[in-house]
C-alpha cells in the first residue's frame, strides 16, 4: 500500500473541504450569528492543520497507485471527510452530541437527509446552509470534483479511473472524453449549471434568496434536508412543481446531458435505462393517483403531491409536501418499492439503480430461456449493445451484498424498540440515500430517537449505501490492509 | 489533439505510455475487451470495443473530430481498410498504417498516395536498416542518426581493459584525439549527465557525439578493431531476417540463415538466392558450431522468442564472436539485462514506436517542432534535433551567456558543412540545425523550451 500517496490524496480533500467550509463561515459573520461563526472557525482551522499535516507528511510520495489504494483512498475520505465536516455543529453547541452531528454530516454528505433534529429552524442559518451544501457535494462526489481542479488526473496514470468508479454509482462507469480531469470537470460544469438554473426557477417563484440557495443545493444533490421543519409543504405549488421537475432532472444519468450538449439527441431518448427510469416515475405516480382517490381535495392537489412524492423518493431526494406515512397501504408499498429501485446510474441519487434492474431483469430472463433451452447461447444486450459476462456478475454480486447488508443492519437495528416497519424503513431508507422512511421515520419525524449504536449502524449504512458498498466493505477487509 | 489509436498489441500499449505521458487525448480501439480494459486501467484514455475498421466503431471513437488514427493492429489490411475508412468520414483525418508484409515494400509509396495515407511504418524494415548499419560499423552498441546522417550518438560500453576505464571527461580529448562530446552516462541503470570531473569506471554504457566522419578515427584510437563484417549469422527466418538478408546480400556480405520451419526455409531460398538457408533449430550448440559461428563476424539472434534469442546471443558471445545483435521483442527492461552479454539489443516495437512518436510531435507544433527525436539509454535521456528559425531566442550569442535549463546539453551545431560540436563561445544562426540531449525528461517541444526562463 503506498499510504503516502493516500495521504496526500486525502490531504488534498480535506484542503478542498476547508475552503468549502469558508462560505458557511461567511454567511454565519455576515448574520452576526457569534457561535456558529466561532464553530466555523475553529473547524477551518483544525481542517486545514490536518490537511497541511498530512501533504507536509507524504510530500515525498512515490507516484504508484492501484485499485486497491484507489477504492481504500476513496473510503477513507468520506469517513475522515465526515469526521471533520461535523465539527461545525459539534463546536457551535448546535448539535451537543458528536455522534448526532456526525449522523447529521453523515447523513449530508451521502445525500440521505435523514435528520436527527426535532426541528431545524432554530439551527444558525451558517449552519443550514452547511447542511445543504454537504448534499451538493457529496452528490457528484467530492473526489471527482477534486480530479477536474488537481492536475492528479492529468499524470501517466489510470488510477483515477479507479477513483471515479468507486465514487460514480453504476454498474458500468466511463469516461465522457479521453482525458479524466476534462470529464470530471465537464460533469460538474452541467452539475453546477442545473444547480443554478434551478435557483433562478425558484427565485422565479417568488422563494427567499437563501431558501433558494439551500433548497437548490439539496436537490442538485438529491439529498433532502430542508431548512423549514414542514419541509417543503408549506411553500406555493408553483415552488413545488419546480422541485419534482430538478429532483427528476438530477436522477437522469448525467452523460445523457452530456449527449445532448453533443447533439446526439437520438440515442439519449433510446437509452433504456432512461426509459426504465421515466416509465417507473409515471406508472407510480398513475398507480398512486388511483389508489388515493378522494383523498385530497382536487386531483390537481393529487397530481402535485404524489408526483412530488413519487419523484422525491426514487431519486431519493427525501423532500416532502404532504405526509404520505398517512396514505394507504397500497400506495406505501410503491414508494417502497421506488426507495429500493433508486435513481438512474452516473446521476446524483441513490438507490440500487435503474441500470443494475435493467440488467438483473434481462439476466434473469437470459436464465429463465435458458432453462427452456439450454443448448442456446444468449447474450444480454443493453441499448443494442452486448453486455460482457463480468458486469453482470459484477451485479449480480451487488444485489447480493445489497441484500446481506439490508438484513444485518435490520437486525442490528431492531435491537431498538421500534416497530419492525420503522425499523425495516430506517434502514432501507439510510442505505438508499433518501431520508424519510414511515412510522416512526416517517416524513414528520426524525432519526432522533434511536440509539447511539444505532446511528452508528445507520451511518455506516449511509456510506455504503453512497459509495455502492464495495469501497466500505474492502475497508473491513483483512486482505486489504496486509498482504498474504 | 485527439489520437485513435486502432490496435492496442505490443506497439498499441507503448505509443499509449509514450502519448498519454505526453497530454494527448487518446482513444484506443481493439476487438479485445480485456487488454482495453488493462490499459483503461493503467492510462488516462477512453476505449471502444470493436472492430476498427467499421464506421460504427470508428463514429464512437469520435473520428469525426480526431486529428490522427494510427492504425497497429496485426494485418496489414485491417490497418489499410481503416485508414481509409477514417480518412472518408474525415478528409482532415491524419492516418499512419503500419504494414509490414514483405510483399507490399515495393508499393509502399504508391500505396501511400493512393489511399492518402500520412505516413507507413514497417517495423521490421526499420529494425533490419538499423541492424544493417550496427554491423558495418561494428563496435558501437547503438547508433541514432541526426542532421541528415552527418552527426550520430553512439553507445559505448567501458570494459575493464578499455581505454576509456578511469578516464576523467577532463582528459578525453586526449585520449582519442578527435572531437566528441559524451552526452549522457548509464551507470546502474540510471542516466546521469556528466561533467569535466566525471570518471568513467567500467560497466559505464556512453553516449557520445560524434559527425560521422570521425567515427571510424575513434574506433581506432580506442583501440577497437574494425574490419568490415564478411559472414553473418542469422537465426530464425522471419521477416526481419529477410529484410536484414536482402540489405547484406546487397553490402556483399555474405548471409546464413537458420530456421526451423522447413516450408518457410524453402520460401526464403526462393526469395533469396544468395544467402545460405538452413533448416534447423538455431537453440542446439552443435548446429551453430557446423554452420561455423567460432569464426564469423557478427551474430544476429532475430527468433521470435525474447528467451530464445537471449540465448544463442550469450552462446555467440562465449564463443567470442566479434558482434552480436540481439532483437528483443517483448522484453523493455533493459535494466535487468545490462549485466548479461547480449551486444546490441534492437526493439522493433521501440523503433516503430519512436518514428511515430516522432510524426506527432511534428505534427502538434508544426513551427519549430523537433526535426528528429531519439530515445537513447534506456528511453531516460532524449536526444532531439531543431532547426533554429525567426522565432528562436538568442541567435548569435554565445553560450556561455546563455541560461540554459539544468539537464539540458546542446551537443551540436551544424549548417551544411560546417559543424561544430560547441562549447562556450560557440552560437547558433538562423538555419543552423541544433541537437541537445535532455535528460529533465520532459517539456521540450522547441527550441525556446531550453531556455531558462
Amino acid at each position: 500500500m503506498n499510504y503516502k500517496m493516500m495521504g496526500r490524496f486525502i490531504g488534498y480533500i480535506l484542503l478542498v473541504e476547508a475552503v468549502f467550509m469558508v462560505p458557511a463561515m461567511l454567511i454565519s459573520l455576515f448574520l452576526q450569528e457569534r457561535e456558529s461563526c466561532r464553530g466555523f472557525m475553529l473547524s477551518v482551522c483544525a481542517t486545514l492543520v490536518i490537511a497541511l499535516a498530512l501533504l507536509g507528511i507524504s510530500r515525498k510520495s512515490k507516484k504508484n497507485f492501484r485499485a486497491r489504494e484507489g477504492l481504500v483512498c476513496v473510503g477513507i475520505s468520506w469517513i475522515v471527510m465526515s469526521i471533520l465536516g461535523a465539527l461545525p455543529f459539534y463546536l457551535s453547541r448546535e448539535i451537543p452530541s458528536y455522534l448526532d452531528a456526525l449522523f447529521e454530516t453523515v447523513s449530508g454528505f451521502t445525500t440521505t437527509g435523514a435528520s436527527i433534529l426535532p426541528e431545524v429552524e432554530s439551527l444558525s442559518k451558517g449552519m443550514l446552509y452547511w447542511r445543504s451544501f454537504t448534499h451538493w457535494l457529496g452528490g457528484m462526489g467530492v473526489l471527482v470534483f477534486v480530479l477536474a481542479i488537481s492536475s492528479a488526473g492529468a499524470k501517466n496514470t489510470g488510477f483515477t479511473m479507479h477513483i471515479l468508479r468507486a465514487e460514480s454509482p453504476g454498474p458500468k462507469v466511463g469516461k465522457l472524453v479521453p482525458k479524466m480531469k476534462q470529464t470530471a470537470e465537464i460533469l460538474y460544469l452541467m452539475y453546477i449549471l442545473l444547480t443554478i438554473l434551478n435557483i433562478v426557477f425558484l427565485l422565479i417563484g417568488r422563494m427567499p434568496l437563501f431558501d433558494a440557495v439551500c433548497t437548490a443545493l439539496g436537490t442538485a444533490g438529491t439529498g433532502g434536508f430542508g431548512i423549514k421543519n414542514d419541509s417543503m409543504a408549506g411553500y406555493s405549488p408553483y415552488i413545488q412543481n419546480v422541485c419534482t421537475v430538478f429532483m427528476l432532472l438530477f436522477g437522469v444519468n448525467f452523460s445523457c446531458y452530456y449527449m445532448l450538449l453533443i447533439r446526439q439527441v437520438k440515442s439519449v431518448f433510446q437509452d433504456e435505462e432512461l426509459r426504465l427510469y421515466l416509465g417507473v416515475v409515471a406508472g407510480s405516480i398513475l398507480l398512486i393517483c388511483i389508489n388515493l382517490r378522494g383523498f385530497y381535495a382536487t386531483v390537481e392537489e393529487t397530481v402535485r403531491h404524489v408526483a412530488f412524492q413519487v419523484a422525491s423518493i426514487v431519486t431519493t431526494t427525501g423532500y416532502a409536501t404532504t405526509d404520505f406515512d398517512l396514505w394507504p397501504g397500497f400506495s406505501k408499498a410503491i414508494l417502497l418499492g421506488l426507495m429500493v429501485i433508486g435513481a438512474s446510474a452516473g446521476s446524483t441519487g441513490g438507490g440500487f439503480k435503474c441500470a443494475r434492474v435493467l440488467l438483473i431483469l434481462k439476466s434473469l430472463r437470459r436464465n429463465v430461456r435458458k432453462i427452456l433451452s439450454p443448448q442456446k447461447v444468449q447474450v444480454v444486450r443493453v441499448n443494442g449493445r452486448m453486455m460482457e459476462e463480468n458486469v453482470l456478475e459484477n451485479t449480480n454480486a451487488y444485489l447480493s451484498a445489497y441484500v446481506i447488508i439490508l438484513f444485518f443492519s435490520f437486525i442490528l437495528v431492531s435491537i431498538d424498540k421500534f416497530s419492525v416497519t420503522t425499523n425495516f424503513t430506517a434502514v432501507l431508507s439510510c442505505f438508499n440515500n433518501i431520508g424519510p422512511g414511515l412510522e416512526a421515520v416517517g416524513p414528520v419525524c426524525n432519526y432522533g430517537g434511536f440509539s447511539g449504536f444505532s446511528k452508528l449502524v445507520l451511518i455506516l449504512d449511509m456510506l455504503a449505501g453512497r459509495l455502492e458498498i464495495f469501497p466500505i466493505l474492502i475497508l473491513f477487509t483483512k486482505s486489504t490492509w496486509f498482504r498474504h | 489533439m485527439k489520437i485513435i489509436i486502432a490496435g492496442n498489441g505490443k506497439v498499441g500499449v507503448m505509443l499509449t505510455r509514450q502519448l498519454s505521458a505526453e497530454g494527448y487525448d487518446l482513444t484506443l480501439i481493439d476487438a479485445n475487451h480485456k487488454v482495453l480494459e488493462v490499459s483503461e486501467e493503467k492510462y488516462d484514455v477512453m476505449s471502444v470495443q470493436g472492430n476498427c475498421a467499421s464506421m460504427e466503431v470508428l463514429d464512437q471513437a469520435g473520428v469525426r473530430e480526431a486529428n490522427l488514427l494510427i492504425a497497429v493492429t496485426n494485418a496489414d489490411e485491417v490497418n489499410l481498410l481503416c485508414c481509409m475508412t477514417a480518412h472518408g468520414m474525415n478528409p482532415d483525418i491524419h492516418t499512419i498504417a503500419r504494414i509490414r508484409n514483405p510483399e507490399y515494400t515495393e508499393q509502399i509509396y504508391k500505396m501511400r498516395e493512393l489511399f492518402a495515407l500520412s505516413m507507413m511504418v514497417n517495423p521490421e524494415r526499420r529494425a533490419a536498416m538499423e541492424i544493417e548499419r550496427l554491423i558495418k560499423y561494428p563496435g558501437f552498441l547503438k547508433r541514432d542518426t541526426f542532421a541528415k546522417g552527418r552527426v550520430e550518438i553512439v553507445e559505448l560500453r567501458v570494459d575493464a581493459e578499455h581505454k576509456l576505464c578511469n578516464v576523467a571527461l577532463n582528459d578525453l580529448p586526449n585520449v582519442v584525439k578527435c572531437k566528441i562530446l559524451v552526452c549522457a552516462v548509464l551507470r546502474n541503470g540510471k542516466a546521469i549527465a556528466p561533467d569535466g570531473n566525471f570518471v568513467l569506471r567500467e560497466g559505464d554504457r556512453l553516449f557520445v557525439t560524434a559527425s560521422t566522419n570521425t567515427l571510424t578515427q575513434l574506433l581506432k584510437q580506442l583501440g577497437i578493431i574494425t574490419h568490415k563484417a564478411k559472414r553473418v549469422i542469422i537465426c530464425g527466418g522471419g521477416r526481419l531476417s529477410y529484410y536484414l538478408a536482402q540489405l547484406l546480400l546487397k553490402n556483399g556480405i555474405s548471409v546464413q540463415i537458420i530456421e526451423q520451419d522447413y516450408e518457410r526455409c524453402r520460401n526464403l531460398a526462393n526469395l533469396l538466392p544468395g544467402a545460405s538457408i538452413v533448416n534447423g533449430d538455431a537453440s542446439r550448440e552443435f548446429l551453430l558450431d557446423d554452420e561455423g559461428i567460432s569464426d564469423c563476424d557478427a551474430l544476429v539472434t532475430l527468433t521470435g522468442v525474447d528467451e530464445l534469442n537471449m540465448i544463442i546471443s550469450l552462446y555467440g558471445s562465449s564463443c567470442g564472436v566479434p558482434q552480436v545483435i540481439t532483437k528483443l521483442g517483448r522484453l523493455e527492461n533493459n535494466t535487468m539485462l545490462d549485466s548479461l552479454d547480449l551486444g546490441s539489443i534492437i526493439s522493433p516495437k521501440e523503433l516503430c514506436c519512436n518514428t511515430i512518436v516522432r510524426f506527432v510531435r511534428a505534427m502538434k507544433n508544426q513551427t519549430g517542432a523537433a526535426l528528429a527525436v531519439h530515445l537513447i539509454a534506456d528511453g531516460q535521456v532524449e536526444a532531439m534535433e531543431f532547426l533554429v528559425d525567426e522565432g528562436t531566442k538568442y541567435c548569435g550569442r554565445p553560450l556561455k551567456e546563455l541560461k540554459i535549463k539544468k539537464n539540458v546539453l546542446i551537443v551540436c551545431i551544424s549548417n551544411g558543412v560546417r559543424l561544430q560540436i560547441p562549447n562556450g563561445d560557440s552560437s547558433f544562426e538562423k538555419g543552423d540545425t541544433v541537437i541537445i540531449v535532455s535528460t529533465a525528461g520532459k517539456a521540450i517541444y522547441q527550441l525556446n523550451d531550453i531556455f531558462e526562463n
